[in-house]
């Protein structure tokens, strides 16, 4: 084991950093730039039973220290992902990978991930149970503990590998949701999805996002990140990975501090799409400042 | 694509909102006309798209308009170093421009006409060019097009400069083999009815990254979904999907 080895859900990550879904496509785009195969692994881009094209454009606006998106989970659907996506994955990214899950209803999850499990690159099914961004499904299921479980339990019934609920913040008590999800079985939470915002064009006085809400995101929501990691990952016993804001390696170290076994990063990429590689190669100078000897010996170190 | 730093090199005002800005770097991912960079600006989270205007070796020119805060802050740049993205976006494709191609450029769409005129020019295509803006005060860049040795019309709305009235206008009375464009989406869908020939135009819209990771700019053709930042901006006319 190295010094930033970690261990999430019994698979072993050469680091914790790990690009959020959404940001990071099927890896490709950014396998142009640079070896993928440093990173610890990669949620990728969240797939559906059905294609998606998402919502209309706009789909971004800026923000002071973020962006709001309501891209609205396109994709081109599980078979798609099988068939094209996941191959030419293969060719650029030889780790296990972590498949990112939506639905619109306990079904659509459960085809879905059942599908994904079967791939052999597959390490992690991340279940997204917090899409801020969809009517009728995402964040429905993530707001309240019952649906959140139901989930949860019909995703792990048709599944062999470790299932990871990723949480919405856009709640009033989180905890109780991590245990209901941990409670019907899941393996690890991750949190936080984007917090729900908006922004308006003084000219058009309108909505900026054509769907008028979206997600924000960046490093702004870093500090509310911190915060529900550290009320979840004392409240369960399984890992937390912990997102929102993370732009730097201190980043990384402080959200681990908070609880987090592994760390996704999501903005930061659109913004500086080196930034992943960036942060694993600075981790060991920002370690040595802090006198840390190992990442792993961080998680839960604040509790 | 390359991330890289270019040095400021030169950065004045065309018009009363148009600015022109030389940066100097390493060019060497900007492959096509058409292609656009992606600008980090200190304060600002997400980079800003704008399109190539001209590249000579390690020069690189952009025009924009100060539209909103991260253009304005570029237009009170005047030294130091910025973070760019380049060779972004498909960019216009030279090999079905026949022998005399028609360029139509309206207000900021006129910067991405001109490396492609240049590029027409030494492939020796007879290339026309018709530049529309709203009025005289916003006119730029006829003579440097003039200096390429295109053919140029200049039409304005108002009538204060060149032709009184829209691009399309002049483009009904042309004799041309195929057509390339940018500008304002209304001005784009009156090129569309109004071409008799085939062509590519480039595309706008509100984007994230910039290199086809987040899906922020997506748009539906007749060929699919496609990206406007990666499998644009330029489209050609036969996949184009109105929205509306």
């Amino acid at each position: 084991m190295g010094r930033l080895s970690v261990n999430l859900c019994g698979i072993e990550l050469d680091n914790p950093v790990i690009p959020a879904s959404g940001t990071f496509g099927y890896g490709y785009e950014y396998a142009e730039l640079f070896d993928i195969n440093c990173l610890g692994t990669f949620s990728f881009k969240g797939t559906t039973k059905d294609p998606r094209f998402g919502n209309p454009t706009p789909r971004i606006a800026e923000c002071t220290a973020g962006m709001i998106n309501a891209v609205g989970l396109q994709n081109p659907g599980v078979e798609q992902v099988i068939a094209h996506e996941l191959p030419e994955l293969k060719k650029c990214f030889h780790k296990p990978v972590m498949a990112n899950v939506s639905g619109f209803s306990v079904e659509d999850y459960a085809y879905t991930c059942q599908k994904l499990d079967k791939e052999e690159q597959v390490g992690w099914l991340e279940v997204n149970v917090s899409c801020p961004n969809v009517h009728g499904g995402g964040m429905s299921f993530g707001t309240d503990p019952k649906a959140a479980a139901e989930v949860t339990a019909a995703v792990k019934k048709v599944t062999t590998k470790p299932v990871i609920v990723k949480l919405s913040p856009n709640v009033t008590d989180v905890v109780s949701i991590a245990k209901a999800c941990e409670d019907a079985g899941a393996d690890g939470i991750s949190l936080i999805n984007t917090m729900l915002g908006m922004r308006f064009d003084l000219r058009t006085r309108k909505p900026i996002i054509a769907n008028k809400m979206g997600g924000f995101s960046g490093p702004a929501i870093f500090p509310v990140a911190l915060r529900m990691v550290y009320q979840v990952a004392q409240s369960v016993n399984v890992p937390v990975v912990g997102m929102g804001g993370v732009s730097s390696a201190e980043d990384v170290i402080e959200m681990m501090t908070a609880g987090a076994s592994a760390v996704e990063v999501g903005a930061a990429n659109l913004v500086n799409p080196y930034i992943c590689k960036q942060i694993i190669d600075d981790l060991p100078r920002v370690m040595d400042e802090y006198r840390i000897n190992t990442l792993s010996e961080l998680t839960g170190g604040a509790f | 694509m390359k991330q890289s730093y270019f040095k400021i090199v030169e950065n004045t005002a065309l018009t009363d909102n148009v600015y022109k800005m030389v940066l100097q770097g390493d060019t060497s991912a900007i492959t096509a006309p058409g292609q656009f960079v992606n600008i980090r600006l200190d304060g600002l989270y997400l980079r800003r798209p704008i399109s190539v205007c001209d590249v000579q070796g390690d020069l690189l020119t952009l025009i924009y308009k100060t539209v909103g805060k991260g253009t304005k802050q570029m237009s009170q740049m005047t030294s130091g170093k910025l973070d760019v993205l380049t060779g972004l976006g498909n960019g216009y494709d030279l090999t079905d421009s026949g022998e005399k191609p028609v360029l139509l450029g309206g207000g900021v769409g006129v910067p991405p006409m001109y490396l492609l005129a240049k590029q027409l020019i030494s492939q020796g295509k007879q290339v026309q060019v018709v530049l529309g803006f709203n009025t005289a005060a916003e006119v730029f860049y006829e003579e440097a097009f003039k200096a390429l040795g295109a053919e140029v019309t200049v039409t304005t709305v108002d009538g204060s400069y060149g032709v009184k009235g829209f691009v399309t206008d002049v483009l009904e009375g042309l004799e041309y083999t195929y057509f390339y464009t940018c500008g304002p989406e209304p001005m784009l869908k009156a090129v569309y009815k109004a071409s008799r020939t085939s062509g590519q135009m480039s595309f706008e819209k509100r984007m994230g990254c910039g290199f086809g990771a987040c899906m922020g700019c997506s748009c539906k053709t007749i060929t699919g979904y496609k990206r406007i930042c990666k499998e644009g901006p330029v489209l050609k006319k036969e996949e184009i999907l109105w929205e509306d």
